[in-house]
């Protein structure tokens, strides 16, 4: 939904598909074989045909979508409150009651997506009745419209050649001098105020036109992959992350949000003495996961230095400060990099193909933020395939995910304890159900001896 | 309807002739290599067992519809910004307000942590006079006057409606409601690439979380996600099977996936790597748009905020709903789970923020079996448990 109509006071044009959606069900409601059954309601003396009750609605919203009963009274809720459903006992209170409330549908000519201004509702109407006054004799564009509304507002078409039929009826009852009044005056009203297709010009349509074909063309040219490798692909990672999502699994020691203890973000900290398990293990996944942990990369950084490469990940480091860092800053940036790593005989000389050099070197005469990008890569996969892999067997690794530490689910059982204090004298009544129930725990004790030492 | 001469009707009639046939057959060359659908092969994946999620904090203290909200890094504080013309960053873990900065126009429109410690604002000025994107630099020091320090970066010609900083805090990625997304450089407030393409107004854009960092995703009222390449400025992908405004769209955590969010009420999810639609997640039941989703840590779930004040929780790889939250009082205007996934935040025109969590682990199920034996006999319990 875009804030533009909403600024200069217009309708939310995006309500028009929920609004869609919402007559479908009242639709589906009143059906004559799988819809609601109606029956008349007493509303003090009178009685009320077809009508129903809020607790038969949440019934057949229940069973129609298969959802639970909390959900069913949630959308009922929303039909009353945009009057496709009205309630007959308290019509301002705009609720769902699940009882014997009695409700009734709305016309459809009361919809709320028929209360636009200039409705292409009553411009369907009209054109149906000149059309059935003048025996076809439609403008050009009326033909079109027509045609057009037919599609849709297909669902209510029924009910707009009735209601033109009825219109037509009634106006045949006026004087003819009166009858031929309204008929000019509603066809000025309609020829001006006759409801917009579209509000963009056709030389946008062209230009929209262009864009896609361009955009099609480029997109046909594109390499695939095939489904079901890349579908095996979402498996993969979320079973690799399940353990690590504590939405899904929990965490250690505990999620701080339900024990009010923050001590799983204090072991997670950026930099902590010894890191967890778990995020020892997630440096495993991927090169992408270690660059990104401050301690990853550090463990890292020692492990080049033992291999003498560390210059590789000094000039990744280097590089991405280039491309995410100031504007003004890039040339001398650019410079520095140059000196350290990419000139002959500097100090920590990176050891990159002939091509990507050349093409660097050329682009330094006239640096920009990505002038770097093509050696960058260079040295990123050169680190992910070599480097990386091997530091995953070393011992410096190995060590690590040995001291790393597993902490202890903290243990809840205190609570429950203090809350024993309310229970602590049962009266004489529950005594007898007690001894009956003393029996079923003795059974149910055996069982959970297992589920107790997970305490 | 203004007609620009009858020779235009012509290549008009044409040019939408080669642009359907053109559909067509890229729908046939992306359907050549679909073998399997994304429900089939996750038939082997175990089914989620009954999730818990419960919201258990409510913050309070807008005096208006809370437009968007943002996490921290360090994983406990948000922030949060409403039409009231306020900002707020809170510690939602203490409940306890620790900034509130006002601003001079109503519409906030969004806002967005850096990765240090910036904080980024959409502001657009009453009736739409500002349409600027405002850097602030966030401070612990309660008493700087962090509305007199606000940098304005980015200038559409329409109202901006997200923003999103990238890999530092230095650079703005920008979408806006005049149908172009732009990169911005903070410092100088110079712009560094646009990206033209949507027909439309752009809702929302996400950055991919990718080896290379370079591209992003964009969705608009075009029912259009274009993936964007944010060196060259040219659009790299497109998607279009929505059927109304997308409103918001937000990568997977591997980077080889997208889901949007609509108005038509379904979310999708779309394959980079196969360029197509793998899942809808849709049902019956759910009448009104979707405004905003995020995925949670390992990709395994999708939380999205409806207009019908819910927050419907898919299952990604099933495609079916896993559950359903209630309680907010008026639509839900973002879901953001936070950076270590142990929490969901949400923010909705009811002016209140949420924080929800699952309880659904297996001790858990322990703890909760162990409370309901003390209401059936204390005594007895106590005695059981002292045995182990």
């Amino acid at each position: 939904m875009t804030i533009n109509t909403l600024a200069k006071g217009g309708c939310h044009r995006e309500q028009m598909a929920c609004f869609r959606k919402m007559e479908k069900v009242i639709v589906a409601m009143q059906d004559p074989d799988m819809g609601m059954k109606m029956r008349n309601q007493r509303l003090l003396i009178t009685v009320i045909p077809h009508a129903m009750t809020g607790h038969d609605i949440i019934t057949w919203l229940t069973h129609k979508y298969r959802i639970s009963e909390e959900e069913a009274l949630h959308l009922g809720n929303m039909l009353v409150k945009y009057g496709y459903i009205y309630p007959l006992k308290e019509p301002r209170c705009l609720v769902l009651r699940p009882d014997e409330s009695p409700y009734r549908f709305q016309t459809p000519y009361f919809w709320t997506s028929t209360r636009w201004p200039a409705s292409e509702l009553d411009y369907a109407i009209y054109l149906a009745k000149k059309n059935i006054r003048k025996q076809g004799e439609l403008m050009e564009y009326e033909k079109e419209r027509y045609s057009l509304l037919h599609k849709r507002i297909n669902h209510t078409w029924d009910f707009v050649v009735m209601q033109a039929r009825e219109q037509l009826r009634s106006s045949k009852q006026r004087r003819k001098a009166d009858r031929i009044v309204l008929e000019c005056q509603e066809q000025a009203y309609w020829l001006i105020n006759r409801p917009p297709v579209r509000s963009i010009t056709l030389y946008c349509i062209q230009l929209y036109c262009v864009v896609h074909i361009e955009a099609c063309r480029k997109a046909l040219g594109r390499n695939r992959v095939k489904s079901s490798i890349c579908l095996e692909g979402f498996l993969k990672y979320s079973e690799q992350y399940l353990n690590h999502d504590p939405i899904m699994q929990g965490c250690l020691p505990s999620n701080p949000w339900i024990s009010d203890d923050t001590a799983h973000w204090t072991m997670n900290a950026e930099i902590v003495p010894v890191p967890t398990r778990l995020r020892v293990e997630r440096w495993s996944f991927s090169f992408t996961e270690l660059l990104n942990d401050a301690m990853g990369r550090k463990e890292f950084m020692t492990y080049l230095e033992k291999e003498f490469s560390a210059e590789n990940l000094y000039f990744w480091q280097a590089c991405e400060d280039i491309r995410h860092g100031e504007n003004s800053k890039i040339v001398e940036k650019v410079e520095d990099v140059y000196k350290n790593f990419l000139a002959p005989g500097a100090a920590r000389w990176v050891n990159i193909d002939s091509k990507t050099m050349d093409k660097t070197l050329e682009g330094i005469k006239r640096p920009h933020r990505f002038v770097m990008d093509d050696a960058q890569m260079h040295i990123y996969f050169l680190m992910k395939k070599d480097s990386y892999p091997r530091y995953l067997k070393s011992d410096l690794y190995k060590n690590m995910l040995a001291k790393a530490i597993v902490p202890q689910e903290t243990k809840k059982s205190v609570f429950p304890f203090m809350r024993r204090q309310r229970h602590s004298s049962p009266s004489p009544a529950q005594t007898a159900t007690q001894a009956a129930e003393e029996e079923g725990l003795a059974k149910g004790a055996g069982a959970n001896s297992a589920a107790g030492s997970h305490f | 309807m203004a007609c620009q001469g009858l020779q235009k009707g012509e290549t008009l009639e044409s040019l939408k002739r080669e642009s359907e046939t053109l559909k067509k057959k890229l729908e046939e060359e992306r359907n050549k290599l679909n073998d399997v659908e994304l429900h089939q092969v996750a038939e082997k994946v175990e089914v989620l067992s009954a999730l818990s999620i419960k919201t258990r904090r409510v913050l309070k203290g807008h005096g208006n519809k809370v437009l968007c909200m943002d996490w921290c890094k360090d994983k406990r504080r948000m922030v949060s910004s409403s039409q009231d013309g306020k900002v707020i960053v809170w510690d939602a873990f203490t409940l306890n307000k620790e900034h509130g900065v006002p601003l001079p126009c109503t519409w906030v429109l969004a806002c967005a942590y850096a990765p240090l410690r910036s904080l980024c604002l959409i502001m657009n000025g009453y009736l739409g006079l500002d349409n600027k994107c405002s850097v602030i630099p966030l401070s612990l020091d309660k008493n700087e006057n962090l509305a007199a320090k606000k940098k304005s970066v980015a200038m559409h010609t329409n109202y901006v409606s997200g923003c999103s900083f990238t890999n530092s805090d230095m650079q703005l990625l920008t979408s806006s409601g005049d149908g172009t997304c732009a990169l911005w450089d903070v410092e100088s407030g110079q712009l560094l690439q646009s990206f033209h393409g949507h027909t439309a107004d752009v809702l929302s854009l996400d950055l991919a979380p990718s080896e290379t960092g370079n591209t992003f995703v964009s969705g608009g009222c075009d029912m259009k996600a274009n993936v964007w390449d944010m060196r060259s400025g040219q659009n790299i992908q497109s998607f279009e099977s929505h059927e109304s405004d997308i409103n918001c769209v937000k990568y997977y955590p591997s980077g080889d996936a997208f889901a949007s969010a609509s108005d038509d009420a379904t979310c999708r999810f779309y394959d980079l790597r196969a360029d197509r639609e793998v899942a809808v997640y849709q049902k019956d039941s759910i009448i009104f748009g979707a405004s905003t989703c995020d995925f949670s840590l390992s990709g395994r779930l999708l939380f999205a905020g409806y207009n019908d004040y819910t927050i419907n929780v898919w299952d990604v790889l099933k495609g079916t709903r896993a559950t359903i939250l209630f309680g907010h009082e008026n639509r839900v205007s973002r879901v953001r789970v936070s950076p270590d996934g142990t929490a969901l935040g949400s923010a909705s025109w009811d002016s209140t923020l949420r924080v929800s969590w699952s309880f659904s682990t297996g001790s858990n199920y322990i703890f909760r079996f162990i409370k309901l034996l003390f209401w059936v006999n204390s005594r007895l319990v106590l005695e059981f448990t002292v045995a182990f």
